[in-house]
């Protein structure tokens, strides 16, 4: 059984509702307030697509669609991660530095071959993630501080790697990383298909799984989870190791697209993160939440992106501008939603 | 209870906890300022703590408003965007004379911690969440305002941020008096402790008919304000007004310092006088590293490691 934030008794005390009780809907406008919830994005994105499409020639062309489709690759394998996290009521505000550290870290070990330049990586960044799960879970210490000290750390350990920032580590042209990041199947590229493979087998983890399950229990009422036998601190550690590691993994790929570790990546991904989380319908109260949904985030957020570029008398800070009063629209209407949900 | 604490002679790790919990921070700045004192040359003069101060004189005040939020169970990640449009605003209507350029900026700062007050207390989302928009969105007003680095050449304005009185730098003394001012809210007014009642807990409050929402607004609105005089004094020190990377992290650095202050995340609880030598730590350490050519690198490593361990000493203190 799936413990949602609906059918969960109401702990959050912070977060209750502060106004007067609505009147009982029917189950019918529940079930709308749940379609918005977890398809509002995706209105949104086909509506903004459209509409691009027609007022710009150069938007639905092939070149500008998969150049779109590549540059949101990292960022979405970034996203899943964090939407598990986020599921289980938590945030990772790591993941921005594990990115940059992903990056120089594959393209150091790329010197020694494709192996190492994949498992180092995967194998640093996994393991600052482990770190953060066993002080989130066992020490209790509130994830928000956490994975604030590990971004500090982890952007630390890279200037210490890249001799305080002046290294470049390239990666040679013709390596299987290389080609990994740059190279294209069927016209589109090798990122974007290791995306959605990704982002397919975290669909069926989080859906099908008895981890998935838990996941989404222990982010619906931590002690309810507990009480049912769910392995609480397990499956924190285990959501904070999977953001690390791929956090780590879209760092390397990065890398390899761009053929050189470049230090100063990674600045305020963690907000982009957990922007497009947030606005694909994952409650960052957690309990509720759609791997999908993260993925229509971040288009969306790279299509307005791209939309602000096509636009060149704007200049490219309206992009925070806009990405910022969206934020706030999506969380308006999100709670909104929800607590006419929670009421019913 | 500390008094006590210090009198019974076996040590237990609890009570080794508590003690650090109340007074590591101060703990850490002593020890940091005999070791300095020790091994670094030219510590010991009026020109190295003027300047130390100087620059952490716009954490403390940004750290003040952070306080404030943290104490009602909240946080504010706008608080660098602030600055940075702070920043902007001043820039632009420097023109008209520094008072009116201060009040549009104060305006500009009402009006940011306005919308993350009601989106907290009205709509009832996270304040992390609410926060985050504006932090976004916040800076990027900043840059649209103001797209580049703009040198900003007014005697007033630069006398805001070199002048001082009998020795004492402006910063220095508007952080100090606004740190008391804060202090004396929290302990001395109803709008204090109905503050912390909300962060203890809001539905208890909110049974015992205290003006949450009310309450709430102005926190966000005084911590954006604070934020704005951070800002606007930064860039009266740089002589420029810089809206890419003012602020930028601070929201970092002031969450840090507070929590190093023994303020617990969970709310209920303000402490300032911890708040400022929080700030005050998070700068010796700083200096202390880079004073001895040790890189950036370990700044920062050392940093996460003071976050943890402080978050780690004060854990269970808070309600949960």
């Amino acid at each position: 059984m799936t413990v949602t934030k609906a059918d969960a008794p109401v702990t959050t005390a912070s977060n209750e509702p502060t106004g007067e009780s609505e009147p009982v809907g029917s189950a019918r406008s529940e079930r709308l307030s749940a379609l918005i919830q977890q398809h509002g994005a995706l209105a949104v994105l086909v509506l903004v697509s459209l509409v691009a499409s027609f007022s710009f020639d150069s938007f639905a062309t092939g070149d500008n669609v998969g150049n779109m489709a590549t540059s949101s690759a990292f960022l979405a394998i970034v996203a899943l991660g964090m939407t598990f996290v986020i599921i289980t009521g938590g945030i990772d505000l790591s993941v921005g530095s594990l990115f940059a550290l992903g990056g120089v870290l594959a393209a150091w070990g790329s010197r020694h071959g494709t192996l190492v330049a994949l498992l180092l990586p995967l194998a640093v960044c996994g393991l600052i993630g482990v770190v953060n799960g066993l002080l989130v879970a066992r020490s209790r210490l509130a994830p928000f501080i956490v994975t604030l000290a590990a971004m500090l750390g982890a952007r630390g350990l890279l200037l210490a790697i890249t001799d305080e920032g002046a290294d470049t580590f390239l990666i040679g042209k013709g390596s299987f990383l290389a080609e990994l990041g740059q190279g294209t199947t069927l016209g589109l590229g090798n990122p974007v298909w290791i995306t959605l493979v990704l982002f397919v087998a975290g669909a069926v983890v989080l859906r099908r799984t008895r981890f998935g399950q838990h996941v989404y229990a222990v982010g619906g009422n931590e002690d309810a989870a507990a009480l049912m036998g769910a392995p609480v601190a397990r499956t924190k550690i285990l959501v904070y190791t999977l953001s690390g590691l791929l956090a780590g993994l879209a760092g390397a790929l990065n890398a390899a697209w761009l053929a050189s570790g470049v230090t100063i990546l990674g600045n305020g991904m963690e907000l982009e993160a957990i922007s497009a989380v947030v606005i694909g319908g994952t409650l960052l109260t957690g309990g509720l939440g759609y791997v999908s949904g993260s993925l229509v985030g971040v288009l969306l957020l790279k299509v307005i992106q791209n939309v602000i570029n096509q636009i060149g008398s704007l200049d490219s800070s309206y992009q925070q501008v806009v990405s910022g009063a969206f934020l706030a629209v999506v969380v308006i209407a999100q709670t909104w939603l929800g607590r006419r949900r929670q009421l019913m | 209870m500390a008094e006590a604490t210090l009198r019974t002679a076996p040590l237990d790790k609890t009570r080794v906890l508590q003690w650090l919990q109340t007074y590591g921070v101060y703990a850490g700045v002593a020890a940091l300022l005999v070791v300095n004192t020790v091994i670094t040359p030219h510590f010991l003069s009026a020109e190295n703590f003027r300047t130390q101060a100087v620059q952490v004189a716009p954490v403390i005040i940004v750290a003040l408003g952070m306080a404030l939020v943290i104490g009602t169970e909240g946080v504010d990640l706008s608080v660098g965007a602030v600055m940075a449009l702070a920043a902007s605003v001043t820039a632009l209507y420097l023109g008209y004379g520094l008072l009116p350029a201060l009040l549009v900026v104060a305006l500009f700062a009402a009006g940011v911690g306005l919308a993350n007050g009601a989106l907290v207390a009205l709509v009832g989302v996270q304040p992390i969440v609410a926060t985050l928009a504006l932090m976004v969105g916040g800076r990027g007003i900043a840059l649209v305002l103001l797209p580049q680095l703009e040198d900003l050449r007014n005697p007033a304005l630069a006398s805001l941020g070199s002048g001082d009185i009998l020795g004492i730098p402006y910063l220095i003394l508007i952080a100090a008096v606004l740190a008391l001012l804060v202090a004396f809210v929290v302990r001395r007014t109803t709008f204090g402790r109905q503050l912390l009642a909300i962060g203890d807990s809001r539905p208890a409050a909110q049974l015992a008919g205290l003006p949450v929402r009310r309450v709430l607004i102005i926190v966000y609105v005084v911590c954006a304000l604070l934020a704005a005089v951070a800002g606007v004094l930064a860039t009266a020190r740089l002589q420029a007004s810089d809206p890419t990377s003012l602020g930028n992290l601070m929201e970092l650095s002031a969450i840090t310092a507070v929590v190093v202050g023994g303020t617990p995340l969970t709310g209920g609880r303000v402490n300032i006088a911890g708040t400022v030598a929080g700030a005050v730590l998070i700068q010796l350490l700083t200096a202390t590293l880079i004073k001895h050519d040790l890189p950036p690198s370990w700044t920062q490593i050392a940093q996460a490691i003071v976050i943890v361990a402080a978050v780690y000493a004060a854990r269970g203190r808070g309600k949960r």
